[in-house]
């Protein structure tokens, strides 16, 4: 980390700087009740969704892979922290339930009652294997990287190696955590069918600690792990990968014959983003309190993408900001706490129509800003670009076109 | 002198229509070679499959002093082998600049866990100013590509070959789009390489193909017709038959 | 006066050769008959269905309607309808007799016993009732609650039956209750042996019954109808086993971690049972040693051993045995239920293949839009699932206004196609043709559309589910057998599907429209500089693939659920479809609905329970399918593929 990365690259110390006033201010606001506690944690999960973006943009923006099933990721990553939450939850309880009968409980007598109480809304009363490692934090953290960052390095080596590309692949990716979520929502998956975990707000042995308190410490976990993962992507855009795998998005064909393996690129990236988008939703589900199978929908990854899009791809901060200003205004407008707007022969109800406007206010993205809200700081910085007519700039179906390439 | 590049009785057909046609072809270690033959007669084909892109149904392509076959290999590994290859139209980044389009190429690891830590030091600056001294776009390091006139993206491409140090050099019609002093320019440069490592060069220009004053062969629906100096195969009837009579 | 004619024709005639008359025998057994009871009425209600008195019938249904009195004053029975103050009365033989007061006459009121007896009793009575409507209830009320007591009556009832179905259909039933019911067992081993391999769901629920098995624990063979000795840890579990054993009474029960745990509690002493304290009893191990030392102080019962438990295993065998007792029976009915389960898996392959066709139409019905948008132009269109539901909206729009089913859809059809078309047209024109070879921005524009409209839908129509009826002749399934059967709409929406193969490929290779459609998709710039609009022929390509989906809503709406996520549930499949199919190529949509449909109904056999697990392994397997044929089943070679 020399001085010289900073000044290469500016957007980095302007966005940590932002991030940590943000951080701070909040703190500062729920420490003085002006902030209650479910804003905090709205904001908390807004920075995780942020958090994926960043991941979705090194996919997307960067390497011109345009995955529809990154949330798949970010669901897996909230399924496996939240077996750990769940079952040193449950076994409290089931522990403190049985001290009262009499004889001091045997292992297997609370293994069993923690298998009825998790699984009896499913109708079954035994532990599945996959719940083997459930009862030990430091085996579930693992797992919360291990298991989807596997699945995406079999899913990718698939894809990838068999040279899937464009529209195929997103609809692969699409397909992908669809049949996650048609899995998952099986009663007999083993992780609770369509009911999914809950109850992932109580963090276990923090009984006393008030709610206030915990959702203070996840939103600064959750803007550590923003932080940290925008400095690690800056670091590695920056660099030569960063100049591979944008090769990769505009002429993939050219990048090979300069003897570079595209596939273990788009390997490593597709795995890494993964990985990052997991940790994410790791963060997200214990302040969601709740998750099930519905979180994969493919149309959850597809909003992922609409996130970067209007952010603006390509660059990090274009990622943060589309997920932050959609996902909050999301919220505004579905929380019933927009105004409406009378027409006279009919009435503009917010809670109705946000999802007509967003449609809209996508097309209209997509076709006249390409460039995204990201956009918008080229101007101030005074950016300027040769006119190429809106030339694509590669022959591959992921490259830039002229206008998004400005950065 | 044994051959750096060996191609023997390689055929590949595209749905019944053989495009390459039990082709035999190969080149030394220092060799210029220019192969000319009218449209159709399998000259991409040939780079194709040389290059890893198409593999052959027949045949053998083996390449290097161990004559390892080449047919196993993917794109990425035949680049790394030692093969280099210029488009037609100039392929280069254009969305970054001449310098990163030049460290790309640059020869180096080329794994993502080696280059995610690769940071550039003074030898790999000074290589990359050399190279574009070379070419003459030194003035123009830290421009984008796609800002770059067509000729100074051929020449930038040109540099990214050379970064890749390979051993084969396959360039598909270098001179088009070119001025006569860039043309010029452009042989001095071949036969300079041509010094040192092996370059096909596929060319319609006759012109070109006089100046660069070295062996040619003549590909026709997807065989060699004939080999030998320019002036050997454009007085050879078959040759004169197929551009002029057949087309 | 004709009846009583008959009637007493009947009587002369009958007279000599039966004993009694139905008068007479209720005279005669006036007392049981006051006061009757399922134990003891038995032999009258034989009697009177025996006697062969026509009056018997009547008689009967009288009585179990409460429509039977007797005459206080001289003990005389007759059929009494209440009227005014009082009862009309009517002799048993069927003539008016007059009048009586409430108070002169007993009304018999048999309990529902009684009740049930006369019924079967009637039974013989119905089945050959004149009215053939009748005859066939009865069979069908027999048929329904199988009784031995049928046998009998229905026997005697089939020699004069005029009806051929009815007496076919008689026929079948005696040989069905000859089968369970009759007590010689060559004659249901024949009645077995008759069926063959019949398919019918009546005789494989005739036969089941004869296999029923109980499982038993005995220590030497039993002299019972075995049908196979079960090895404990191989054909039954050993807790199943032993808990035989101790229901049995042959072994003691064993000692469950709950009685463990309840006796150990009772015998708590001082903090702590058996010398173990209190604190220690947090294992399985220790809980165990505890009662051991119960046990060996006398405190608690002695409870078997694991080892005591294996040797009563091993000096007991377990059978299981058929509850009929008959093994001849036993014998034939496994071979004709095999012979049976053969046929009847055949059957089901057919009706599976059947099924599989059926959903291969709805996706190809689904997908063929996609098809044409995606395979020709190279746009993806996520809006696709919307203009599904459009036109199934659409459907539901016209029946509003439009009463009659058939017309409705008749006029639905056209009107979909044309509410779609349009909305593709508007959607090319002000989208998608500013996004041509950028086909990653397409998909998200499209996703935009998709969401906007989904969300209208929603707003318009309600997040309920509105009905879209089919027409009465689409109602119900052609039916082959008991196993193959399939419904009207399924064969409606196969034909449609054929209906567009065929359109789409005369579209494509007939006519000019087509023919330009195929030289813009090769090369636009070529197809333009011939004089070819391209900008006309992509308007009218995009529209005609949304048209289609237009049509495909009506169909698809006419059997699932018409809601605005009705389309949703179909993109990502016929997304499938096309790619699994290849792109380009009507012929690859095809292909792929196909090995879809065929591969998901081929899944579920496995699992039929769970379509969910159908799907999951399913988009699994085109996951891997991808890796061997990345440009799908049918696909473009060579150069042409553009790689």
């Amino acid at each position: 980390m020399t001085r010289s990365f900073f000044l290469r690259t500016p957007s980095l110390l302007i966005f940590l700087i932002c991030l940590a006033l943000f951080t701070f201010a909040t703190t500062l606001a729920a420490h003085y009740g002006l902030m209650s506690t479910s804003f905090v944690k709205t904001l908390g999960k807004t920075l995780c969704l942020c958090l994926a973006a960043l991941a979705m943009d090194l996919i997307w923006g960067y390497a011109g892979i345009l995955s529809l099933g990154h949330m798949a990721f970010f669901a897996l990553g909230g399924y496996m922290i939240g077996m750990w939450l769940m079952y040193a939850r449950t076994e409290e309880i089931v522990i403190t339930s049985l001290a009262n009968s009499g004889l001091p409980a045997t292992p297997e007598e609370i293994q069993q009652g923690i298998a009825s109480q998790i699984f009896g809304v499913v109708g079954a009363s035994d532990l599945p294997t996959i719940w083997a490692f459930a009862h030990s934090l430091p085996l579930q953290l693992f797992l919360v990287i291990a298991l989807p960052g596997l699945l995406a390095l079999i899913f990718g080596w698939l894809a990838f190696r068999s040279r899937v590309t464009g529209v195929y692949l997103s609809i692969l990716t699409q397909a992908m955590t669809l049949a996650l979520a048609l899995y998952l929502f099986q009663n007999d998956s083993g992780l609770r069918g369509n009911n999914g975990l809950s109850g992932l707000q109580n963090i276990p042995g923090l009984d006393a600690t008030s709610q206030d308190s915990i959702s203070l410490w996840f939103f600064w976990a959750s803007a550590a792990a923003l932080a940290l993962a925008y400095l690690a992507l800056t670091w590695i855009t920056s660099g030569k990968f960063g100049s591979v795998i944008r090769a990769i998005r505009d002429d993939e064909a050219r990048v090979r014959f300069l003897g570079y393996s595209v596939e273990g690129y788009k390997l490593f990236v597709f795995t890494l983003t993964a990985i990052i988008t997991a940790i994410a939703g790791a963060l997200y589900y214990p302040q969601a309190g709740i998750i099930n199978p519905a979180e994969l929908a493919p149309i959850a990854s597809i909003y992922l993408a609409v996130w970067v899009a209007i952010g603006g791809r390509g660059r990090l901060y274009g990622a943060v900001i589309g997920a932050a200003v959609v996902s909050l205004l999301s919220s505004w407008f579905t929380g019933g706490r927009a105004p409406s707007i009378p027409l006279g022969f009919m009435t503009i109800n917010w809670v109705d129509w946000w999802q007509v406007l967003l449609g809209a206010a996508f097309v209209c993205v997509t076709l006249f800003a390409p460039k995204g809200i990201g956009g918008l700081f080229d101007r101030f910085a005074g950016f300027h670009a040769p006119d190429r007519k809106g030339a694509p700039l590669g022959p591959d179906q992921g490259s830039l076109q002229e206008k998004e390439a400005l950065e | 002198m044994s051959q750096l590049l060996e191609v023997s009785g390689v055929t590949v057909s595209f749905d019944g229509f053989r495009a390459i046609n039990n082709l035999t072809f190969s080149i030394g270690p220092a060799e210029l070679r220019a192969i000319i033959g009218p449209n159709g007669a399998g000259k991409s084909t040939f780079m194709d499959i040389v290059t890893g892109k198409t593999k052959p149904d027949s045949g053998t392509v083996t390449f290097g002093e161990k004559s390892a076959s080449l047919l196993k290999l993917s794109e990425a590994k035949i680049a790394r082998a030692g093969v280099g290859r210029k488009f037609q139209r100039p392929t280069v980044f254009e969305d970054q600049t001449v310098t990163e389009n030049l460290t790309l190429a640059l020869k180096a690891a080329r794994s993502p866990w080696r280059v995610l830590g690769w940071r550039v030091k003074g030898p790999d600056l000074d290589r990359i100013t050399a190279l574009a001294q070379q070419v003459g776009l030194a003035d123009h390091l830290p421009r984008k590509a796609g800002e770059l006139s067509h000729g100074q993206k051929q020449w930038l491409e040109i540099a990214m070959l050379l970064a890749q140090e390979p051993r084969l050099l396959l360039v598909d019609e270098p001179a088009a789009g070119m001025t006569l002093a860039e043309r010029e320019k452009t042989t001095e440069l071949l036969v300079d390489i041509a010094k040192t490592r092996a370059v096909v060069v596929v060319e319609h220009d006759m012109e070109f193909v006089r100046r660069l004053n070295c062996r040619v062969t003549v590909l026709h629906e997807g065989s060699v017709l004939a080999e030998g100096s320019l002036d050997h195969v454009t007085k050879n009837q078959d040759v004169i038959d197929v551009y002029l009579g057949r087309g | 006066m004709r009846i009583l004619l008959a009637c007493l024709l009947a009587l002369l005639c009958a007279a000599p050769l039966r004993a009694e008359t139905a008068a007479e025998i209720l005279t005669a057994n006036a007392a049981l008959v006051e006061k009757a009871s399922r134990q003891t009425i038995a032999p009258v209600i034989d009697a009177l269905g025996a006697s062969g008195d026509p009056t018997a019938a009547a008689v009967l249904e009288a009585w179990a309607n409460k429509g039977l009195g007797i005459r206080k004053s001289d003990g005389l029975f007759f059929l009494i309808t209440a009227n005014e103050g009082g009862y009309a009365l009517t002799d048993l033989a069927g003539a008016p007799a007059g009048e009586a007061a409430k108070s002169d006459i007993t009304e018999l009121k048999p309990n529902a016993g009684v009740r049930g007896m006369i019924a079967t009793a009637l039974v013989q009575f119905t089945l050959s009732d004149p009215d053939a409507a009748k005859r066939a209830a009865a069979l069908d009320s027999i048929a329904k609650d199988p009784k031995p007591e049928a046998l009998a009556p229905l026997r005697a009832a089939i020699t004069n039956e005029p009806d051929a179905t009815l007496k076919a259909q008689k026929q079948r039933l005696e040989r069905l209750l000859t089968l369970r019911f009759d007590p010689e067992s060559t004659a249901r081993i024949a009645a077995i042996n008759s069926f063959g391999a019949d398919l019918g769901l009546d005789l494989r629920g005739a036969l089941n019954p004869l296999l029923a098995t109980k499982k038993l624990a005995a220590a030497e063979p039993p002299t019972a109808n075995i049908a196979q000795e079960l090895k404990p840890g191989r054909d039954l579990s050993e807790a199943e086993a032993y808990d035989l054993l101790v229901s049995a009474n042959l072994a003691p029960a064993r000692l469950t971690i709950e009685a463990a745990r309840t006796a150990l509690i009772a015998n708590l002493a001082g903090g702590a049972v058996g010398g173990i304290p209190l604190a220690d009893l947090n294992t399985q191990a220790a809980r165990d040693r505890a009662y051991t030392a119960l046990e060996a102080a006398g405190t608690v019962p002695q409870a078997a051993t694991d080892d005591e438990a294996a040797a009563a295993l091993k000096a007991h065998h377990f059978y299981d045995i058929y509850i009929e007792p008959d093994p001849g029976v036993t014998t034939a009915a496994a071979a004709a239920l095999k012979s049976i389960g053969h046929k009847v898996a055949a059957m089901q392959a057919a009706d599976l293949a059947l099924d599989g066709l059926s959903l291969a139409s709805i996706y190809f019905l689904a997908a063929i839009g996609l098809a044409i948008t995606f395979g020709v132009m190279g746009v993806i269109n996520m809006a696709h699932g919307e203009f599904i539901t459009m036109g199934a909206y659409t459907g539901y729009v016209v029946q509003l206004y439009v009463p009659n089913y058939t017309a409705s859809i008749l006029i639905a059809l056209p009107l979909a196609f044309a509410v779609t078309f349009a909305a593709g047209v508007a959607m090319e024109r002000l989208v998608i043709r500013h996004l041509y070879k950028r086909p990653l921005e397409t998909l998200l524009a499209t996703f935009g559309i998709s969401i906007a409209l989904q969300q209208i839908l929603k707003n318009v129509f309600g997040t309920q589910a509105r009905p879209l009826t089919s027409p009465a002749w689409l109602d119900g399934a052609l039916t082959l057998n008991d196993v193959v059967s399939i419904s009207y709409i399924r064969i409606a929406i196969f034909v449609l599907a054929l209906l567009f193969l065929t359109f789409f490929l005369w579209l494509m290779k007939r006519t000019r429209l087509g023919l330009e459609v195929r030289a813009v998709t090769q090369n636009p710039t070529m197809a333009a500089s011939m004089g070819i609009n391209p900008d006309r022929i992509n308007m009218l390509t995009f529209g005609l693939g949304s048209g289609i989906a237009g049509i495909a809503g009506v169909a698809i709406g006419l059997f699932a659920k018409v809601t605005s996520e009705l389309g949703t549930d179909y993109i990502v499949q016929s997304f499938m479809t096309v790619v699994v199919g290849g792109v380009g190529n009507i012929w690859g949509a095809l292909a792929g609905a196909t090995m879809i449909g065929g591969l998901q109904k081929l899944i579920e056999v496995f699992n039929p329970s769970n379509t969910l697990a159908a799907q999951t392994y399913m988009i699994l397997f085109i996951i891997l399918f991808i890796q061997f044929r990345p440009r799908g089943i049918i696909a473009l070679k060579g150069r042409a593929a553009g790689d």
